[in-house]
């Protein structure tokens, strides 16, 4: 498996895993407009992954793009480790969806430069979504930390315990720089900056305390993820697994 | 006087728009049969999402997606245009949950394979859309002016499922065999979605007169059969009715009878997923009250900072 | 019951330019607590993420209606609201449906 392969994968992952999440929601949203809105949002994730699943079948051509997301296991998944984490209840949500969002916003804004094109063009494209996403969660997220006592309550809940997935945005593991050195990846380490930034300004307006650095959970570039991406992956993938031969 | 009017607008075609004076009974019969409309929509959501976390590609992962997303719209729509006759959305809601107003029985079967995502697309909104193409003539501007738009959208749906029944009917015997076992199950409850026979339906005749319907529940019935049949037979399945024969003089398709205890069961709340709907239904929105409190806590605080 | 202010959400009426060089056009309505989520939620409902559309969203209750045409002989002149929209009126304790 070449490198690119497998940086491709990660960026596609993080998308599908995250889309799944959002797609659970259908029918159960607060309001019948913010079960619209996150549905939305959902296409808009499987529509990223669907894209850079098909450059990524492209380098490795043999696997097609339903081969990648049904076909393989959970030490064979690359997304973050906040993606797969549980919508819990809707501030639970935004939470994790606002983090997502801050990174990959500014990660795509880096992709767009890329020396690969198809990267380059795939980066292009998902951004006017990603921005639309980030303001989404971003107005939520304030709506809900300078709502009532209850809602700011629930959102620095989430926000303290969804804090220790943010460690692994920033991380550059071999992959990263040699995908970097040749002028086609995205430095990690350099986005940390205008990330934290961000979060600072809109955890502020949301009247949200930053949680304190404490213990970072990591291990998702090699595959290691959390107890949720078995339970997931399980459903996602039963129909092809259990009908190998079928076409859909 | 005013009712004769009235009744002159509506035989002369004129829209009736909220602002109109109408009969109290046109103005109930409407909120009635448009508000229960909507709440189908939005009940629709909850069997055919259950399969959106499982759909066995990504293309058919966002297809659903993006028709359950419409069925929500739909839902929006309607709602808005309920509201027009001075009900909140609030209190549709709740005649919803106290089972003051119905949604269409269709939606209390369960899903139980990915073949039923195909014989819902084609089947329930194929029946949809006999209905809604024929209300799009409704006498009421805002429910025709929704139904037109409901309409150019719902096209997509039945030709989606449509084909995910044609491929798994030329595909593996297993396919095939799922397939037809979901046409099976949802046959019947999608010949019942055009409501009792015009014998035994009581508000057929103000509805009529109003022009709120403009066509029976037998001939929109009727309609959707004959279209249907031809639509199983170039696929290869084979429609669950042994009595179903061209009938040549009467240029349609004769067809067998419902089972009409099943029916009103059904209707009057004891059918297979009845309960389950509307507990999932009350449970989404008791569990969205502290969000709903919160984002009306913000818009408050923020009008209290510009003022 | 007494209907105030609909429990959680104000009504907004939505218009909708197209395209460039068109006129905006009333398309419905929308609930929202706020003109942000207005702005977004008419969005995800009427355009569908057809880039290039101009929103406008409006409360309901600021809206000023003229009379219907040929009205006036057949029913009280009533508020200029545009529709009954129960936010506008204030019912009396104890009225149901309605």
């Amino acid at each position: 498996m070449s490198n690119l392969f497998k940086y491709t994968l990660r960026i596609a992952d993080r998308s599908l895993i995250l889309g799944q999440r959002m797609s659970e929601w259908c029918s159960k949203g607060p309001t019948l407009e913010e079960d619209i809105a996150m549905s939305n949002i959902a296409l808009d994730l499987f529509g990223q992954a669907n894209g850079f699943y098909e450059y990524a079948a492209q380098i490795d051509g043999k696997k097609s793009t339903d081969d990648l997301a049904f076909k393989r296991n959970e030490r064979e998944f690359f997304n973050h480790q906040l993606s797969e984490q549980e919508n819990g209840n809707f501030g639970t949500t935004t939470v994790r969806n606002f983090l997502h969002d801050t990174f990959n916003f500014l990660f795509y804004t880096e992709l767009i430069s890329s020396k690969d094109e198809t990267l380059a063009a795939l980066a292009a494209k998902s951004i006017k979504e990603v921005k639309y996403h980030l303001r989404h969660s971003t107005n939520w997220l304030i709506r809900l930390g300078d709502g009532t006592e209850e809602s700011n309550l629930k959102v620095q809940k989430a926000l303290d315990f969804l804090w220790q997935y943010t460690g692994e945005f920033f991380e550059m593991d071999e992959i990263d720089y040699e995908i970097l050195d040749l002028e086609i990846g995205v430095d990690n380490k350099k986005i940390k900056e205008k990330w934290d930034k961000m979060i600072n300004n809109s955890l502020k307006e949301a009247k949200l305390k930053r949680p304190v650095d404490g213990y970072m959970a990591t291990g998702s570039k090699k595959g290691i993820h959390t107890e949720h991406l078995g339970f997931l992956l399980a459903e996602m993938q039963f129909l092809p697994r259990a009908y190998p031969n079928a076409k859909w | 006087m005013k009712e004769k009017y009235f009744q002159e607008q509506i035989d002369a075609e004129r829209k009736v728009e909220p602002k109109d004076w109408m009969p109290d009974d046109y103005r109930k019969h409407l909120i009635r049969q448009m508000s229960q409309h909507a709440h189908s929509e939005v009940i629709g959501m909850q069997p055919e999402g259950n399969w959106i976390t499982r759909a066995p590609s990504l293309r058919a992962k966002m297809i659903l997606l993006a028709k359950v997303q419409d069925e929500a719209g739909h839902g929006l729509y309607l709602y808005s245009a309920t509201e027009t006759l001075g009900i909140s959305r609030e209190e549709l809601v709740q005649q919803l949950h106290e089972e003051k107003a119905k949604y269409s029985s269709i939606f209390n079967y369960p899903t139980l394979s990915w073949a039923d995502m195909g014989a819902i697309g084609w089947l329930v909104d194929g029946a949809a859309i006999v209905n809604q193409v024929s209300l799009q003539r409704t006498s009421y501007g805002p429910y025709s002016r929704a139904m037109i738009k409901i309409c150019k959208e719902e096209s997509f749906h039945q030709r989606q499922g449509y084909e995910i029944m044609a491929e798994m009917a030329k595909g593996t015997a297993e396919q095939k065999a799922m397939a037809q076992d979901a046409l099976n199950r949802f046959w019947w409850p999608s010949i019942m979605m055009f409501g009792p026979q015009d014998s035994s339906s009581p508000r057929t005749g103000n509805a009529m007169k109003w022009k709120i319907k403009r066509q029976t529940n037998d001939e929109l019935r009727q309609s959707f059969i004959d279209k249907t049949v031809e639509q199983a037979e170039v696929i290869g399945l084979t429609i669950p009715d042994s009595d179903l024969n061209w009938n040549e003089d009467r240029g349609h398709y004769d067809f067998g009878e419902m089972d009409w205890e099943e029916f009103w069961n059904v209707v009057n709340g004891n059918g297979p997923c009845n309960k389950q709907r509307l507990a999932h239904h009350k449970k989404a929105h008791d569990e969205g009250e502290w969000v709903r409190n919160a984002a009306k806590e913000y818009a408050k605080k923020q009008e209290l900072v510009l003022n | 019951m007494k209907l105030e202010m609909a429990e959680n959400a104000t009504v907004w009426e939505v218009f909708i330019q197209s395209k460039n060089g068109l006129a905006h056009k009333h398309v419905g309505n929308v609930h929202a607590s706020d003109k942000i989520m207005a702005l977004e939620n008419a969005r995800e409902l009427y355009t569908r993420r057809n880039e290039g559309s101009c929103i406008w969203v409006v409360k309901s209750s600021e809206i000023v209606s003229s009379e219907t045409e040929d009205n006036e002989a057949f029913f009280d002149p009533s508020n200029d609201k545009i529709y009954r929209h129960p936010t506008f009126y204030t019912m009396p304790e104890g009225s149901k449906h309605i």
